[in-house]
């Protein structure tokens, strides 16, 4: 055996041992040798950890363009000053936590953000704050990035001078996860990102939706919480979309849905429970869902369906004291309603297998009125108008004959 | 006037009537909480009895008692005591009665369901004043219909017809005219309309409690905005008073002139 060919078998183990004897970790402090983080960076190889310790940096366009681990001690702020972006991840694996980003400058034409990786790969992003931000987290072009815990608090006023907390474009395999995202256009934007996670959010108080799904395909969101948002989720011209478990609660404005749909295929909303939002779900084009086991309570509707939904199957919810329970804009209906849960629902059940013996129809003539005459709202629970509806139930003339629930159920249903 | 009142008042109590009127919102309102076992549903049922019942009891047992109270009311006129105070004292002692046996007929099944610990109380003291409101304003009609009606049957008839349009055939007309002018903004006319119909206006300050959801839409938020600030409820409140006193007034001018 040749010592070339031993060093060639060796070669691999020298160079990890190497690589390892290299790793250094650097400090950062307003007082140290390393007074930024830029410099720090600078100083820095590949796979190094800067710890950076507690105080306030100032720094803008810090560019973390090596594969660095990133710690943030008791919180350390970098400091923005509104003067534009703050951090730039453009290397693949680089983990950033701990700290604190501030203060990032409103711009109209550069999307500026507190935290910005572009084109990366094994990026964590875990435990940071982000307070004052125009973009919180941006990412572009990225793929198997992990966004979990950090807090983004922005001071948004109006949506043209604000933007969106998290934020992706073109990415895969995103997993966004326990992050709170408030004050901002939207709590969570994915445009063009496909098979991605997001679970265990909470979105509140963004002044357009907590959630946004634009052209995104295959992608998953479980057990998040949307609170008064101007839209709790929107999820528009996207494909196989999971929706389970969250709550979409107080959405209230003029034009405030809990979830928004629109040209959505092949979808399933379960699990999830609406309370008090001013319309808890819309759909509009939306073909071959399953809405199943969801709660509806107390909201101003519970479904707006528009004429063009087609083949969507709502089974197993629960609607309890919802002002209208479905409302629609057509005479026709290619969607079904089997063995929900109606609280309006004032039928009998001789046979006491739990299923009522005549079939509910969930659209009133008021509700239909409504559509037509926004203004008639004012007659709402008006003794006439609970007359019309009578007549309309027992002959239908006006709402969709075959909108109804043939096996309505007689107690809430439990899952 | 106050000693007329408390006569009235024990007349009442001796006919029973005020008493199965008690019992009735009673039963019925303690059957809806026990059936629906939901505080905020049972809410939803008393609205019907509060819009459709209160107005036609308040208005077809004030009709009767007037016709029926008629002898006393002469033997009073015949003593020396001021013609208002026999009056008013007649009106105060029915409305209080009936507002009275409405308030805790209904108010104390809501108390044992334990209401008041749970997020509908507002709504609940909300709903019990509309009704006592409705109360007042129709046994104010009541009265002015019967004094300018010497004739019971027709006086009757008037009664039950002025019930029916305010509670069923006003909001049809309503919505007639709202489908009728459908290309034009009709909210400032629908909040005039609803201000000229006193169970319009106790439904939509219900509503503004009870379907707060269904109101924060496009157009509702418009009502909203009107009935749901403290300026818009001062305007429903004042409205409803309007309802009470004038016809109140009506029937005392009536009644200080009339020749018994």
């Amino acid at each position: 055996m040749t010592v070339k060919r031993l060093i060639t078998a060796f070669l691999p183990i020298l160079i990890w041992s190497g690589g390892l004897a290299a790793r250094q970790s650097l400090s950062v402090c307003p007082d140290c040798p390393l007074k930024t983080l830029s410099e720090a960076i600078a100083a820095a190889r590949p796979f190094d950890t800067i710890y950076l310790q507690k105080g306030i940096y100032y720094e803008n366009d810090v560019d973390i363009n090596k594969p660095l681990i990133i710690i943030g001690v008791g919180f350390p702020v970098i400091d923005g000053q509104e003067k534009g972006e703050i951090l730039r991840i453009t290397a693949d694996s680089v983990l950033l936590t701990g700290v604190e980003v501030r203060n990032v400058g409103t711009s109209y034409i550069r999307d500026q953000a507190g935290i910005y990786l572009k084109e990366v790969k094994d990026v964590r992003v875990v435990g940071n704050r982000l307070i004052n931000t125009f973009f919180g987290i941006y990412l572009e072009y990225s793929q198997q990035v992990l966004i979990s815990g950090n807090y983004i608090e922005g001071r948004a006023k109006d949506e043209l001078s604000s933007a969106n907390a998290i934020h992706l474009w073109k990415c895969h395999k995103v997993h966004i996860t326990g992050n709170f995202a408030t004050g901002h256009r939207d709590g969570i934007y994915l445009e063009f990102v496909d098979s991605s996670l997001i679970e265990n959010n909470e979105s509140t108080r963004n002044l357009r939706y907590g959630l946004h799904f634009m052209f995104s395909n295959d992608d998953s969101y479980f057990n998040n919480r949307f609170v008064e948002n101007g839209v709790g989720v929107a999820v528009m011209y996207s494909d196989r979309i999971e929706m389970t478990g969250n709550d979409f609660t107080h959405n209230w404005s003029p034009v405030s849905y809990g979830l928004l749909l629109k040209e959505i295929r092949y979808s399933k909303i379960w699990h999830n429970k609406f309370l008090k939002n001013t319309t808890a779900i819309y759909m509009e084009n939306t073909i071959e869902s399953d809405v199943f086991e969801n709660d509806f309570i107390s909201n101003g509707w519970g479904v707006k369906i528009m004429g063009n939904c087609e083949e969507v199957v709502f089974h197993s919810n629960n609607f309890k004291g919802n002002s209208f329970d479905v409302s629609t804009n057509a005479k026709q209906n290619y969607n079904k309603f089997n063995h929900n849960y109606w609280s309006a629902y004032t039928g009998y059940d001789l046979d006491h297998d739990g299923t009522g013996d005549i079939p509910f129809r969930p659209v009133k003539l008021f509700a239909y009125l409504v559509e037509q005459v926004p203004a008639s709202i004012i007659l709402l629970r008006s003794p006439f108008m609970e007359l019309l509806n009578h007549a309309e139930n027992v002959m239908p003339v006006i709402t969709p004959e075959t909108l109804k629930d043939e096996s309505p159920k007689m107690k809430p249903i439990t899952w | 006037m106050l000693k007329i009142l408390k006569y009235s008042f024990k007349d009442i109590f001796r006919s029973k009537w005020l008493l199965i009127y008690f019992g009735f919102f009673f039963v019925s309102t303690w059957f809806l909480l026990y059936f629906t076992n939901d505080p905020s549903k049972g809410l939803v049922s008393l609205l019907n009895i509060i819009l459709m019942l209160i107005p036609l009891m308040a208005i077809v047992f004030s009709t009767i008692y007037f016709y029926n109270a008629r002898e006393f009311t002469e033997l009073l006129l015949a003593q020396p005591i001021r013609r208002h105070a026999i009056f008013t004292g007649q009106y105060l002692g029915l409305s209080l009665s009936m507002a009275g046996s409405f308030f805790l007929g209904s108010g104390i099944p809501f108390l044992f369901f334990g209401v008041q610990n749970s997020d509908s109380s507002g709504s609940l003291i909300n709903m019990l004043l509309m009704g006592v409101l409705l109360s007042f304003v129709f046994s104010a009609l009541a009265f002015a219909i019967s004094i300018y009606n010497e004739n019971r049957i027709k006086g009757f008839g008037l009664a039950i017809l002025v019930w029916l349009v305010m509670a069923i055939v006003y909001d049809g007309i309503f919505i007639y005219l709202m489908v009728r002018f459908s290309d034009y903004p009709l909210e400032k006319p629908a909040i005039a309309l609803s201000l000229l119909n006193p169970i319009d206006l106790a439904r939509i300050n219900i509503l503004l409690q009870l379907d707060i959801s269904a109101l924060m839409g496009y157009t509702g938020a418009i009502f909203n905005k009107f009935f749901g600030t403290a300026m818009g409820m001062a305007v429903s409140v004042i409205a409803m008073l309007f309802w009470t006193l004038i016809p109140l007034f009506l029937y005392l001018r009536k009644a200080g002139r009339k020749d018994f």
